[in-house]
């Protein structure tokens, strides 16, 4: 391992800034790009099946 | 196979071949077009790629983060490294298999292709954005600037403007069929861009340094800083291939919604 501590392995030697606000930054974007479609596809399933509910109340009793 | 080159000789042999060539080839593109088939056969690949995601991150960030010895020249902020050439690379591949996605549209009409181009445009300018932000925050202790105006920056932030006039004109038309085609005449247009991007650090004078790996050259990286730079980029195309089938899929069900094959997953 290169580093002997966990605040030695915090600060990279000055450049903790840089590498972990280059790693926070990162770590949004790819939680938006996980999150969003499966908000979406919750979203589409919960809409889709209300409307097929909606359609077959209304549907003409035969 | 051995019958038919006792019978009938060569050219019968070669016909045959042919022909089931050419039956195999129409079945995969009915199959690649078939918004079911591509739903119904994804289903079971989801959790492998999210687990060899995981994994592949997790591996490749202990080995890079806290194995991999730091650079003579730039310390320990070169570890950036490990999501930036990874994310650069993505971005590039991603506009190609857009353009790719979006010609296949233009020439035979697949609404597949038009849905597939539609949904990489959003995850290759995330990709985009992360190099283009890791690379201005390696700059800073590196080159002692967030930017400059060189050749490979400049063609990259071009890349991310790319990506977005795509997005744009998918989304823009009254009808979908023209937005889709105008996206895809834009995304082939824009591919002149990429070429420009890989020799940039070699056709201009750029604060750039040149590239880290080439397919034909031994690697100038010692193994420990190399390995986990590889794992990271294997999976980076691995969690690409996860995202773009979760909104492929989920193109699929909006598309498709009123099909009898849907509105059996709504109801279960």
């Amino acid at each position: 391992m290169e580093f002997n501590s966990v605040a030695e392995f915090l600060a990279m030697g000055h450049h903790g800034l840089y590498i972990w606000l280059s790693y926070g930054l990162t770590a949004v974007i790819i939680a938006f790009n996980v999150a969003q479609p499966l908000l979406r596809r919750r979203r589409l399933l919960k809409e889709q099946a209300q409307r097929l509910r909606r359609e077959k109340k209304h549907a003409p009793q035969a | 196979m051995s019958d038919a080159l006792c019978f009938g000789g060569g050219v019968k042999t070669q016909l045959i071949a042919v022909v089931v060539m050419w039956q195999w080839l129409k079945q995969l593109y009915h199959r690649l077009g078939s918004p079911k088939w591509f739903y119904e056969i994804t289903t079971g690949w989801i959790p492998w790629l999210a687990v060899l995601s995981v994994v592949g991150t997790v591996v490749g960030l202990v080995m890079g983060l806290l194995y991999a010895p730091a650079d003579y020249l730039q310390g320990n902020s070169f570890r950036i490294i490990y999501i930036h050439v990874p994310a650069a690379l993505l971005a590039q591949s991603a506009f190609m298999m857009m353009a790719v996605a979006g010609a296949v549209y233009l020439i035979w009409r697949m609404k597949m292709a038009a849905w597939v181009a539609k949904v990489i445009a959003p995850v290759g300018a995330s990709f985009c954005l992360i190099a283009l932000l890791t690379g201005a925050i390696w700059g800073k202790p590196t080159w002692g600037t967030w930017w400059v105006w060189d050749a490979r920056l400049t063609s990259m932030l071009l890349l991310l403007f790319l990506y977005f006039g795509v997005m744009a004109l998918q989304q823009a038309m009254e009808s979908e069929d023209s937005a889709y085609r105008a996206g895809a005449i834009l995304s082939l247009v824009g591919l002149v861009n990429i070429p420009i991007i890989k020799y940039s650090v070699e056709w201009w004078n750029t604060l750039h340094q040149p590239a880290t790996l080439k397919l034909t050259e031994k690697p100038s990286m010692h193994p420990d800083m190399l390995i986990p730079l590889l794992i990271m980029i294997v999976t980076t195309y691995v969690f690409f291939a996860l995202l773009i089938i979760l909104r492929t899929r989920n193109e699929i069900l909006w598309h498709e919604r009123k099909r009898s094959w849907v509105k059996q997953i709504l109801e279960s």
